[in-house]
């Protein structure tokens, strides 16, 4: 029984984190899925989401508001709206005008855009971490008759919800609005569709609009889990999500949601049974075993080089 | 049309602000527990107000704009002059890579002890460059792990004088060959990976390496690192006041002068000097051997590359190690130069500067990297009140290089024969 509730403690942890990682890896799997880049900036975007978001909660309470629900919705739409711009623009400045030149070439870009982002937080905002206050407390404690009590806190559940709301909305989107068909048609051929009459530039610049605002809600939900934030706070967050992405198949939405999940849980069980220093070795261990084994990932297409 | 410009521009001017008041003009503070925003300076503001007023001008008459700079007469006197006979240009650069290294020479002697301490830092970053310059300029592999490398290295030399007392010109080449054979092993199974995703993978390595290092504490040390390693000496002759070693004579007592702190940090620059001057030349030579011919071709057509018989895995793997070893050759120099080594300077944020060297310098171009290794390293200490934007500005350069000048500062211009036009 004792072992079966820290088992399960591990699960919820893992399910946690996971789905907060497939949020972020949504926007890296939409911008590859249509342009075939990496988007390496991506995690300084949900960084920013995460320092927009505490601003605005921050703001909100100095001026003597307190009910919880109006503080979160504003900080989120704070977030998304700081977030999709800046998703935009770096689109526009860094990635536009390199796309379709030799692959390397956007790559190189991207990172130092990643830098740029890193830097510029830094030096607004300083280095040091900065507490996020923890607005959602308490939560189900289970217990055996043992020692350990297996928790499952309304953050966690909070976490679980949105992320599930999320999902179903840009899943509709996708499926059933005129810009997800678009969206569609352009990632399974850009040339084509542009020929059709699909303004495949703003579809593009949709994608990412799309992806930076899923990981502006992940970096506030985040950001309150873990409690602070940091200019550095996406750089490995960034990274997990990508590896999140490439599991499940890059390009694939369902991919990464079900790699998200399975590096999350993957994650915890390493903490909880081995050691938390080494989970950031299982999950990079992971990514590499999956890009050679296995590199269009669980979900993936497999991609034919044409002659 | 003029409408929609306009709409366009106020719309990027709304983004401007949008993406930096909140960030630059609202501060947060941490008092205690208790967290507050303040408010920015008011010329944070106005800048900010500028930039969005810049961006809406800008946007509006983009389309004068373009065409105002298009009319203008071009400025760079160079442009349009033909391009320099092959052998000419080969000349001038071997020249000019010549004149650096005598000037490099008497450096030392003519200046203060911190600018050959820096100036050792610069070889090392040079050394550093050449190699990835390898891998990345010339075989086109992109490499965001490379500090591993470099770490290898370093811990080699720091671990084995540690356990066994070996001395530098043991450790030198023990470092270089132990990190071209982890090169070796790591590139054995991920270069068959496409470009952009063997870069993670590199990454990816390379935190591992570093997460190891930090957190195998009984052998490393973890976050404390290594202390103690011993400095290089010349035949036997320490550089210290007194000898440490048994058999070993110090070299102001050798030569009956008198002691000085700065024969130690003068003769480590020349070791670094000497070896950056190797690596160079080695470098020089592959690159016009068949293999280096071989890393050009696969980078430039894979498959092209391959039908003309070349083994991509072989081509690759030699690029890949090759630069490897030369990394390990640069750490071993490092720990020696420092005395003191620890996972913090083995971050990716160091990969990220030398891989903006090569890419400044102009892929491939060796005299490019250099000049571009000595600009980043020493640029940031000259303007000391910037150096907190030196990563902000590597970062802005980086992505402007590539929308406009992705070949480098100094590209390298391939041999090339044009057929002769027929009379």
């Amino acid at each position: 029984m004792q072992d079966l509730l820290y088992f399960s403690q591990q699960l919820i942890n893992g399910l946690t984190i996971g789905s907060a990682y497939a949020l972020i890896a949504i926007g890296y799997t939409m911008v590859y899925g249509i342009i075939g880049m990496i988007n390496f900036a991506h995690g300084e975007i949900y960084m920013i989401g995460a320092y927009t978001a505490l601003i605005a909660i921050t703001g909100l309470t100095a001026l003597g508001i307190a009910w919880l629900p109006l503080i979160l919705i504003v900080a989120l739409l704070c977030a998304m709206l700081v977030s999709s711009s800046m998703g935009w623009a770096v689109e526009r400045i860094a990635y536009r005008p390199v796309r379709g030149r030799h692959r390397l070439i956007p790559l190189i870009s991207a990172i130092g855009m990643s830098i740029f982002l890193q830097n510029y937080v830094h030096l607004a905002q300083g280095s040091r971490n900065v507490g996020f206050p923890a607005l959602i407390e308490g939560g189900f404690n289970f217990s055996a008759d043992g020692a350990f009590e297996m928790s499952l806190s309304y953050m966690q559940i909070t976490i679980f919800v949105t992320t599930l709301v999320c999902m179903t909305a840009l899943s509709l989107f996708i499926s059933r609005s005129r810009t997800g068909r678009a969206c569609r048609a352009v990632s399974q051929d850009l040339g084509m569709a542009s020929l059709l009459g699909i303004d495949t530039n703003r579809i593009i610049s949709a994608t990412f609009i799309i992806g930076a605002a899923l990981a502006a809600v992940a970096g506030l939900l985040l950001g309150m889990y873990y409690g602070s934030v940091d200019p550095l706070f996406g750089f490995i967050a960034g990274l997990k999500a990508f590896t999140a992405a490439v599991l499940g198949g890059i390009g694939s939405i369902p991919g990464a949601m079900l790699g998200g999940l399975i590096l999350g849980v993957s994650e915890s069980m390493t903490s909880g049974y081995l050691s938390g220093e080494y989970k950031d070795v299982v999950s990079f261990g992971l990514l590499i075993l999956i890009l050679l084994f296995k590199p269009t990932g669980l979900l993936g297409k497999p991609e034919v080089e044409k002659i | 049309m003029t409408a929609n410009n306009y709409r366009h521009a106020l719309f990027c001017a709304v983004v401007t602000l949008i993406i930096s008041f909140p960030i630059l003009g609202l501060n947060l503070e941490a008092k205690g527990v208790k967290i507050t925003l303040t408010g920015a300076q008011t010329s944070t503001y106005i800048a900010i107000a500028l930039a969005a007023v810049a961006v809406f001008v800008f946007q509006a008459f983009r389309d004068s704009f373009m065409g105002v700079l298009g009319k203008l007469p071009n400025l760079n006197p160079l442009a349009g002059r033909e391009p320099m006979e092959q052998s000419k240009r080969v000349k001038l650069e071997s020249w000019i890579l010549t004149g650096i290294v005598v000037f490099a020479l008497f450096w030392p002697f003519l200046v203060s002890r911190g600018s050959v301490d820096l100036a050792t830092l610069v070889l090392i970053y040079i050394m550093l460059a050449l190699g990835l310059n390898v891998v990345v300029g010339l075989a086109g592999l992109l490499d965001l792990g490379y500090v591993a490398f470099y770490a290898v290295g370093a811990y080699t030399f720091a671990l084995l004088s540690q356990y066994t007392g070996i001395s530098f010109w043991m450790a030198l080449p023990i470092g270089a060959l132990l990190a071209g054979v982890t090169g070796m092993i790591l590139g054995f199974p991920v270069l068959r990976l496409r470009g952009d995703y063997l870069a993670i993978v590199t990454l990816g390595f390379g935190e591992i390496i570093r997460i190891l290092l930090n957190n195998w504490t009984s052998l490393t040390g973890g976050p404390n690192g290594i202390g103690g390693i011993p400095e290089p000496t010349l035949f036997g002759m320490e550089f210290g006041r007194r000898v440490k070693e048994e058999g070993n004579t110090s070299f102001h007592e050798t030569f009956g002068i008198a002691y000085s702190g700065e024969h130690k940090v003068i003769f480590l620059y020349l070791i670094a000097l000497v070896l950056a001057v190797i690596t160079a030349l080695i470098i020089r030579r592959f690159m016009r051997m068949p293999v280096g011919r071989a890393w050009e071709a696969l980078r430039e057509d894979e498959i092209a590359a391959r039908s003309l018989g070349l083994s991509r895995t072989a081509v690759k793997l030699s690029a890949f190690t090759i630069g490897a070893f030369f990394a390990g050759f640069a750490g071993t120099v490092f720990a020696s130069k420092q005395g003191f080594i620890s996972p913090e300077s083995f971050v990716f944020l160091e990969s990220a500067i030398i891989l903006a060297i090569v890419v400044l310098g102009g892929m491939g171009s060796q005299l490019g990297v250099i000049l571009a290794a000595i600009a980043v390293t020493i640029l940031p200490e000259l303007a000391r009140e910037f150096s907190e934007y030196r990563m902000l500005i590597f970062g802005a350069a980086m992505v402007l290089m590539m929308v406009w000048r992705p070949q480098g500062l100094l590209p390298v211009r391939r041999i090339q024969i044009t057929l002769k036009k027929q009379e």
